[in-house]
């Protein structure tokens, strides 16, 4: 649909790329031939009025939607450099969620310690050595600005810290999976401004090394983060470019009538 | 009605015939509507009065025993013989086959209510579930007299040619169907509790890579930990107060022994068996199932207090 | 990088699913065996008892030669001891739900209540026999009857009807209510015009259910004393001489199906054993037919209303 190839806007290499994507919860349609290139240690922000499919996009990349009955992929979505299409029934969905991270919408913590939490990923790949997962704890505790503030409670359940807390500790267990692409699902939508902006600071401080892709409702926050952005509407993919271009000349009448705030 | 048009024809206030009606009907209206919910409250409380003609009946009643026998020989004493010429009121016997019978059943409901439930809740294809929990429910809603036609006539014999020299009577047959009984409660149960751990925690396990077994142990289970022990204690609270498998396959007579391979009674049986029998109310003997039954009542609401605080804490967290 | 890095993650997978196959495959087991044990009683009971189940076996009553007995008393005594229940627990349960739902300030009373109706749930049947024999029998002078049953198991199923009225209560969203009290009706008018109403589809699952264990409950009228052997009916109002009174049969002996199970259960010859099996299969249709029935009208529900 694009008379524009995506991917020729990306000037970095490639992390990920969905190919003619199509996505159906059952009988809706809810995708439709999604082309979106995914920059190497990038920041990618998917941003659209609700509805618009940028979720359902951004969960199929690690294959959540194989959780629930029903759901069908069509399309590719290729993982580099392995150059896998990761939404094929050959790959396997562990193995993906393994590789790709995600943060979700509200701060989900287990019902299990701030030590534990963090180290899940790698107990779930049966790393046992106490000295291996509290370096690892530690590491990504760090990354995720949190350490400070746990260090002296590792043992405490997690569901007592704040909620910005809350959600940096499952950054901080995404990180300690040491993933390859994080993905964040509107992860301050429930976050107070104050948090909001820490865990912008955090999301800046990770692309370092983790290729992000990031769904959000609130179009200055994707303008501050991210790199490259997408504008989905009705389960289409309207417009790709890099951040600082979209938001400033859209090339499609309906980007630019969502970012001037006509609609959505 | 009419009144009120007129009103508002002949151009007066509005509505203001239908007003002062409104108005007066409000007292009538206020006395009719504190009467039904006085009425309503009777109902409600007749649940507590229930409660207290339980303890109430079951105190008097037992009165007549207890002053015939003291506390301490009836909870000490090994000895239960209140229909014999020689009457001894030892109610450890009774106790003994309660627990048997009880462990028995917990031993088969415990560990296959929980794979079910675990099953059911984590594993199953949800079509299948959605078939086998109305199933689950069905099973539960049988009446226990047919189980213990299970147990005598079924279980019994089958149990006869395994372990030769078993008695008609046994701990063990009862125990077993007992057990078999309690499962799609067990199962329910626990499987209500794993269900209400909320998705969000499930995609953020599958999220980091783990598999069902590795979601279900690390995460499901310590989350609804409190709801899986609320359903075994209060599968175990069905077993203690269970009648009719007990009365039919382990024998209705008194026996102090913890093999389960023996015939022994339970207090319910104990009470069934007097029930039965031809001594007159007021007799010591009589009196007796009021005090075992008391007993009964105590193990049970301990049980069933403990379950629902258990049961009651998983629904708060989530 | 990737691919080493992956090989090593695919192990790791491998052995994990591993554990996935392992308790799935036991789970799957366990529920098997569950529903194939329980499958095969029942066979067991059908093939014992089925040749029982001729006309004749419903319309005879019990004797002391197996093949010529039959459950005539006893079905109609289930019968009859179910309408008393159904007029005590319906009405008594509905209120107290209502009142528990609708009207109840939150208040340590409430709590009280509540905390009660969970407990009484769990009482075991037996000590509501008791509580018969004592209260019903013995101090208001009821004696041996159908009304002390039929109240006996009234009060033991009135817990599950309340319990299943406040659900279906909760159900209805406050929306109904506040459009209902937006044109000024009363609290009562909202509850009587729209609530029960509404809720009706659940009542009527938690009344079916409450009577599928009634009718199959054995304990609490063996405690307060239903003769094993009933060679006769209650009274038919206004008929035979003297005429009856009107509800003379509610203070009338009778046996009820599983007494009547359990009485033959209880003799040494396996020839009413056959009789046992044969009434054993009656109650499992009745109660599964109820259950079933009462399944069948919750989904039937679920699917229609949707606030």
């Amino acid at each position: 649909m694009s008379e524009q190839n995506n991917a020729t806007i990306v000037s970095e290499p490639l992390k990920a790329e969905t190919r003619k994507f199509n996505f159906y919860y059952g009988d809706n349609h809810a995708l439709k031939n999604v082309d979106l290139p995914v920059a190497e240690r990038m920041v990618t922000a998917l941003i659209g009025p609700s509805g618009c499919g940028k979720s359902t996009l951004l969960r199929s990349f690690n294959r959540m939607h194989d959780l629930y009955p029903g759901n069908r992929y069509e399309g590719e979505i290729r993982l580099y450099p392995d150059d896998v299409n990761l939404v094929s029934p050959a790959v396997d969905p562990i193995e993906i969620r393994m590789r790709i991270s995600m943060v979700f919408q509200k701060p989900n913590p287990f019902p299990k310690t701030i030590f534990e939490n963090v180290a899940y990923g790698l107990m779930v790949r049966g790393e046992k050595r106490r000295s291996v997962l509290e370096e690892k704890v530690e590491e990504a505790l760090r990354g995720a600005a949190l350490w400070e503030e746990v260090k002296d409670r590792l043992d405490d359940l997690a569901f007592n810290l704040s909620g910005g807390q809350q959600q940096r500790l499952c950054i901080a267990r995404a990180l300690a999976a040491d993933p390859e692409i994080i993905l964040f699902d509107e992860p301050t939508s429930a976050l107070d401004p104050i948090a909001t902006a820490s865990i912008e600071e955090l999301i800046a401080e990770i692309k370092e090394k983790v290729t992000i892709l990031i769904v959000t409702h609130n179009m200055q926050q994707a303008a501050r983060i991210s790199d490259y952005t997408a504008f989905m509407y009705l389960g289409e993919l309207v417009e790709f470019g890099r951040t600082d271009e979209l938001f400033v000349r859209p090339r499609k009448k309906q980007t630019e009538d969502y970012i001037t705030g006509r609609f959505g | 009605m009419s009144d009120a048009m007129t009103a508002t024809e002949t151009g007066g206030s509005p509505s203001s015939l239908y007003l002062d009606r409104i108005r007066t009907m409000r007292h009538v209206r206020n006395g009719k509507e504190r009467v039904i919910e006085a009425i309503l409250f009777v109902a409600a409380f007749c649940a507590v009065a229930v409660t207290v003609a339980i303890v109430a009946i079951l105190l008097y009643e037992a009165s007549t025993f207890f002053a015939h026998v003291s506390l301490v020989e009836f909870l000490t004493g090994t000895e239960w013989t209140p229909l014999f010429e020689r009457a001894s009121y030892g109610m450890l016997p009774l106790l003994v086959g309660t627990v048997v019978t009880s462990f028995i059943a917990f031993v088969v409901a415990g560990p296959l209510g929980f794979l079910i439930a675990m099953y059911l809740s984590e594993f199953a294809p949800p079509k299948l579930a959605e078939v086998l929990k109305p199933f689950l429910e069905l099973l539960a809603g049988v009446p226990t007299i047919v189980y213990g036609y299970f147990a005598l006539l079924f279980v019994t014999p089958l149990l006869q040619k395994i372990i030769p020299g078993l008695p008609g009577f046994n701990m063990l047959s009862a125990g077993l169907v007992m057990g078999l009984m309690i499962v799609p409660y067990v199962a329910s149960v626990a499987e209500d509790a794993m269900r209400a751990v909320p998705m969000a925690l499930r995609e953020g396990s599958y999220a980091m890579g783990a598999t069902r077994f590795q979601t279900a142990m690390w995460v499901v289970l310590p989350a609804s930990f409190s709801g899986v022990m609320a359903a075994f204690v209060l599968g175990i609270s069905r077993a203690v107060g269970e009648t009719m498998i007990v009365a039919i396959a382990a024998g209705q007579q008194p026996n102090f022994t913890f093999d389960p391979r023996e015939p022994a009674a339970t207090i319910t049986a104990y009470i069934v068996q007097v029930a039965m029998g031809d001594l007159p109310h007021g007799s010591i003997g009589y009196q007796s199932i009021f005090a075992v039954g008391l007993v009964l009542v105590v193990i049970t609401l301990v049980f069933n207090l403990i379950g629902q605080m258990l049961r009651r804490r998983i629904r708060e967290v989530y | 990088m990737a691919s080493k890095e992956s090989m090593e993650l695919r192990g790791v997978i491998a052995r994990n699913q591993r554990w996935d196959l392992i308790v799935g495959t036991v789970g799957l087991l366990a529920t098997a065996l569950g529903v194939i044990i329980l499958t095969l009683l029942f066979l067991d009971l059908v093939l014992d008892g089925w040749r029982r189940l001729t006309p004749e076996f419903f319309l005879n009553f019990p004797s002391r030669r197996p093949e010529e007995a039959g459950i005539l008393s006893a079905w109609v005594g289930s019968a009859l001891v179910m309408i008393v229940t159904a007029f005590t627990a319906v009405p008594l349960g509905v209120a107290a739900a209502i009142y528990l739902e609708e009207y109840a300030p939150k208040n340590w009373v409430t709590e009280l209540i509540e905390i009660n109706v969970t407990n009484l749930a769990a009482v075991p049947s037996i000590i509501y026999g008791l509580l018969a024999l004592g209260l019903f029998v013995y101090i208001l002078g009821f004696g041996h009857s159908i009304l002390t049953a039929g109240l006996t198991l009234g009060l033991m199923i009135l817990p599950i009807i309340i319990v299943a009225t406040r659900e279906a209560l909760r159900a209805i969203p406050v929306a109904i209510r506040e459009a209902a009290y937006a044109l000024g009706a009363t609290r009562w008018q909202v509850v009587s015009d729209h609530l029960i109403p509404y809720a009706s589809g659940g009542i009527y699952t938690g009344v079916i259910i409450g009577l599928s264990r009634a009718i199959g409950e054995t304990a609490p009228v063996i405690t307060i004393g239903a003769l094993t052997f009933i060679a006769f009916l209650p009274p038919i109002p206004f008929s035979g001489d003297p005429p009856a009174g009107p509800f003379d049969w509610l203070f009338s002996p009778f046996t009820v199906l599983p007494i009547q199970m359990f009485n033959w259960l209880s003799r040494p010859q396996s020839a009413f054993h056959v009789n046992a099996a044969a009434t054993g299969i009656v109650i499992i249709v009745a109660t599964l037919a109820m259950n079933g029935i009462a399944i069948w009208l919750r989904s039937r529900i679920r699917a229609k209303l949707k606030w």
